[in-house]
């Protein structure tokens, strides 16, 4: 019992990191039960901890620090823009599509990222695939390779800065400061 | 008809015209990796925006709704992204006119 609380212990902040996971679990359990009744709330409660008594550690590592204002106004801010993106993405695919003469000369190409956290770089790869003409192939370190439908022979630092322009520094104050 | 029906036939429709271009894109590009470009995108906001204006008809509904929307948006990209690495691996090589391919350089180098 002693070793298993030093366990639990020896983890960073792992009060604050289960607090969030209960925060967010709890969220969806309301979403999906869309209720108010008693029951179902302290049925959720309960069962909301229990998952994220076992979840905490793979679920976030870095916990309330996300909550904190600033950060919420920038994942908010980076919902907005990620939605921006994704509409013109689809009409650009549109426009490609019942276009006659399919105006694409296609390729792969390549830019370092300045983000760390896996998370953040999940994001990233996920947000390029949902931008017009992109779609990730593959991460190498902190190398993405993307398929683009524009591909030109240019510098690592000019396709960082068309490809992964509008997401790259609203995810590095959101993941890393 | 109230409002939230409007919105909810509008968001449909719009959707049914994202997954029909993108069936269309995907019998129309050239090879494997533009048609999933086309196919992810379409996809990705028809099936979202489908999906919200069923949410959106039934307003009892929306938040579940919400919920599965915010799962496409987090695993469709993901999919995708699997699909391209494993094609590439395997030997499906990108068309490309000026025949950019810094993947392929990449890997070749490591070997040597």
């Amino acid at each position: 019992m002693d070793g298993l609380f030093q366990r639990f212990a020896k983890d960073k902040e792992y009060h604050v990191r289960f607090v969030f996971s209960w925060i967010i679990l709890f969220a969806i359990w309301m979403a999906l039960t869309s209720s108010l009744q008693i029951q179902e709330v302290l049925t959720g409660v309960i069962t909301v901890g229990i998952v994220a008594s076992f979840t905490w550690k793979n679920f976030t590592t870095k916990g309330l620090h996300y909550l904190h204002p600033q950060r919420i106004f920038y994942i908010l801010l980076y919902i907005l823009v990620f939605l921006k993106e994704l509409v013109k993405s689809n009409f650009h695919v549109a426009w490609i599509v019942l276009h006659p003469k399919l105006p694409i000369s296609p390729g792969i190409v390549r830019f370092p990222t300045r983000l760390k956290s896996e998370t953040a770089k999940l994001i990233l790869a996920n947000s390029i695939t949902l931008t017009p003409g992109t779609l990730s192939v593959d991460i190498k370190d902190n190398m993405y390779y993307i398929h683009w439908l524009e591909a030109k022979n240019m510098t690592d630092e000019e396709a960082a800065q068309s490809i992964a322009g509008p997401f790259e520094n609203l995810l590095i104050k959101i993941f890393e400061d | 008809m109230n409002i939230m029906t409007i919105i909810g036939m509008a968001l449909t429709t719009q959707g049914a015209l994202f997954l029909l271009l993108g069936a269309i894109g995907i019998v129309r590009m050239p090879d494997m990796y533009t048609r999933m470009q086309a196919g992810t995108k379409a996809t990705t906001l028809g099936a979202m925006s489908f999906i919200l204006g069923i949410g959106f008809m039934e307003p009892a509904w929306l938040l579940k709704t919400i919920l599965i929307v915010v799962f496409i948006a987090l695993s469709n990209p993901i999919s995708s992204h699997a699909l391209a690495r494993a094609a590439h691996r395997s030997g499906i090589f990108p068309l490309s006119r000026e025949n950019i391919d810094l993947y392929k350089r990449d890997n070749q180098e490591d070997k040597s």
